[in-house]
């Protein structure tokens, strides 16, 4: 009978702590699953918001930057042209841009593994984004994708044909930007840093491919339009600097999604990107304004705001590799480099870059894809987990970086001009004199921003 | 009856507004106009691009009065326009042959 208990006594001691033993097992299991999920959580809500914020930057950011830049005529015409974009590049994007440029292909276009966004759901791509739906990974580069061609029309404002830009901005998408994305961010891509590209250059959130395609096609775009009529004899002032002001402003904000959001994460590395962000751009504006005070006597809002946005291009490739002072000195440099690209160069040249386009995506994008290779340095991003930039004694990679800017340099010349003769063909690109004249609201669209009278 | 044209300076038409009230004026037509004459304008730089502003925003004012009361009103309005600087703006005076009050036919000063 005691030794009856003693057994069942061992045998129930037994059996708990084996239930036991399963039971922390399943929680292990449990508790892992639910901090991915979290962490899932966290990663995706930042990203969505970042997606949110990148899009804000088109419109109503860039549309009121470049609506409030130009006469009053051409508000419409102009915030048209960044608005239509946000569908029309959508479309494209869902259609096929998303695949050329982040499946899998040559070093120099990807392929056509998620046509129509076959495949693209909610489980992660871990080539990119480990911890986010592969959705949201999409929706985000497509926001990249928007409003990077929207940067060209500032230097054609006021005189193109709006059927002409759109079948511009659709090939221009295609020859233009797919492939110098996936060259850059794609898996296998060319200049890709992190995922076997031959030459790794280090953009972080889009110097070679937003911003300098988009500043030197824009310069290819002023050079064959040719100038406004009236430039530079007449006045062409911008008609409204407070919307700019507030286009600006959206601009700096949507940013940090831009760059902090590059991390893909919500992360250090996002908040280290965000710092540098934001430092740039304060540092940019002083420096523009100084150098303005110092030549012209005053100190303008419309220099404040350019260079602002000077410093938000050129740290945009290094965002995610430089500590907080290399960014303050990147955002400097640039403000004093573009305020003598777009007061001193254009006028020494007489190109009509209209909203200087290039002035400032161009020149930013070129001297911040230079710099990172000198600033770059593994203590802020330990991913790759080597010696980064000229700071970190791998003073190669400004090499590489020269490499990825004059291919970016490249492809934006050859492929825009080819474009431009393309679009110049079939419908003609300029709009005709009287129709300048009048302006693009009333001939374009028929219909005008301020009725006064109403 | 008299007609008095007078350009003035922008920042001072509430001035001109409240003296004309205070003599008993009571109408006027305003018109926001730009011109100069001896003011120079001035200039505006936007990135760089220099722009000579010459004309200059201004205000045109209107008024029809009995021909008994020029001098007064002529006094008022130099003296609430003026500030003794270049741009005060000038009036000019004409003779108005004929007014005539719409809803009920009134001619004359007794339409003003």
């Amino acid at each position: 009978m005691q030794r009856n208990r003693v057994v069942s006594l061992l045998l129930f001691v037994s059996a708990t702590a084996l239930a036991q033993g399963q039971d922390a097992g399943a929680r292990l299991a449990a508790l892992e699953s639910s901090v991915k999920a979290a962490q899932s959580a966290g990663d995706n809500s930042w990203m969505l918001i970042s997606s949110a914020l990148v899009l804000m930057m088109t419109g109503p950011g860039l549309a009121l930057f470049y609506g409030g830049l130009v006469r009053k005529k051409n508000v419409l015409g102009t915030m048209m042209q960044s608005f239509v974009l946000m569908g029309l590049v959508t479309v494209l994007w869902a259609v096929v841009g998303y695949s050329l440029v982040f499946s899998e292909g040559s070093p120099f276009l990807g392929g056509l593994k998620y046509l129509f966004l076959n495949g693209v759901g909610a489980a992660p791509n871990p080539d990119y984004a480990a911890t986010i739906p592969q959705q949201t990974f999409m929706v985000y580069q497509l926001m990249f994708a928007i409003i990077t061609p929207a940067l060209i029309s500032g230097a054609f404002a006021e005189r193109m044909k709006f059927s002409t830009m759109l079948l511009f901005m659709t090939l221009w998408s295609f020859v233009v930007y797919f492939p110098m994305a996936h060259m850059v961010w794609g898996k296998g891509g060319f200049l890709n840093a992190a995922l076997g590209g031959k030459v790794p250059c280090f953009d972080f959130a889009g110097g070679t491919v937003v911003h300098i395609t988009s500043g030197v096609s824009a310069l290819v775009c002023a050079l064959y339009l040719g100038r406004r009529k009236g430039y530079p004899h007449e006045p062409i002032k911008p008609h409204n600097l407070a919307l700019s002001f507030i286009g600006a402003c959206l601009l700096w904000v949507g940013w940090f999604g831009f760059n902090a959001g590059s991390a893909l994460a919500a992360s250090p590395l996002a908040t280290s990107a965000f710092v540098a962000t934001h430092f740039a751009a304060a540092s940019a504006a002083l420096g523009w304004i100084v150098v303005e005070w110092i030549r012209t006597g005053k100190p303008s809002v419309l220099g404040g705001i350019s260079g602002c946005v000077a410093g938000l291009v050129a740290i945009t490739p290094a965002s995610g590799f430089v500590k907080p002072f290399p960014a303050l000195l990147i955002g400097l440099a640039a403000g004093a480099v573009c305020y003598l690209m777009v007061t001193k160069v254009k006028s020494l040249f007489g190109y009509d870059d209209s909203l200087d386009a290039f002035g400032v995506h161009g020149a930013g994008g070129t001297l911040g894809a230079m710099l990172t290779g000198v600033f770059a340095t593994n203590l802020v991003n330990e991913s790759f987990n080597r010696p980064l930039g000229a700071v970190d004694g791998n003073g190669g990679q400004i090499v590489n970086q020269l490499i990825g800017t004059l291919f970016a340099w490249g492809l934006a010349i050859v492929g825009t001009l080819v474009i431009l003769k393309v679009c110049d063909w079939i419908l003609g690109v300029r709009v005709n004199p009287e129709d300048e004249a009048q302006g693009l609201d009333l001939s374009m669209h028929g219909e005008e921003a301020y009725n006064l009278e109403a | 009856m008299k007609k008095i044209e007078a350009i003035i300076q922008p920042f001072k038409f509430d001035d001109v507004k409240e003296a004309m009230k205070a003599i008993g004026v009571d109408g006027m037509t305003v018109t926001e106009v730009r011109g100069h004459g001896r003011q120079k304008g001035h200039k505006e730089v936007y990135r760089g691009q220099e722009y000579e502003v010459d004309l200059l925003p201004k205000v045109k004012l209107e008024m029809v009065i009995p021909d008994a009361r020029l001098d007064e009103v002529i006094g008022t309005l130099t003296r609430s326009a003026r500030t003794g600087k270049i741009g005060d703006g000038k009036l000019f005076v004409y003779e108005v042959a004929e007014a005539v009050r719409i809803r009920n036919d009134d001619r004359g000063e007794s339409a003003l």
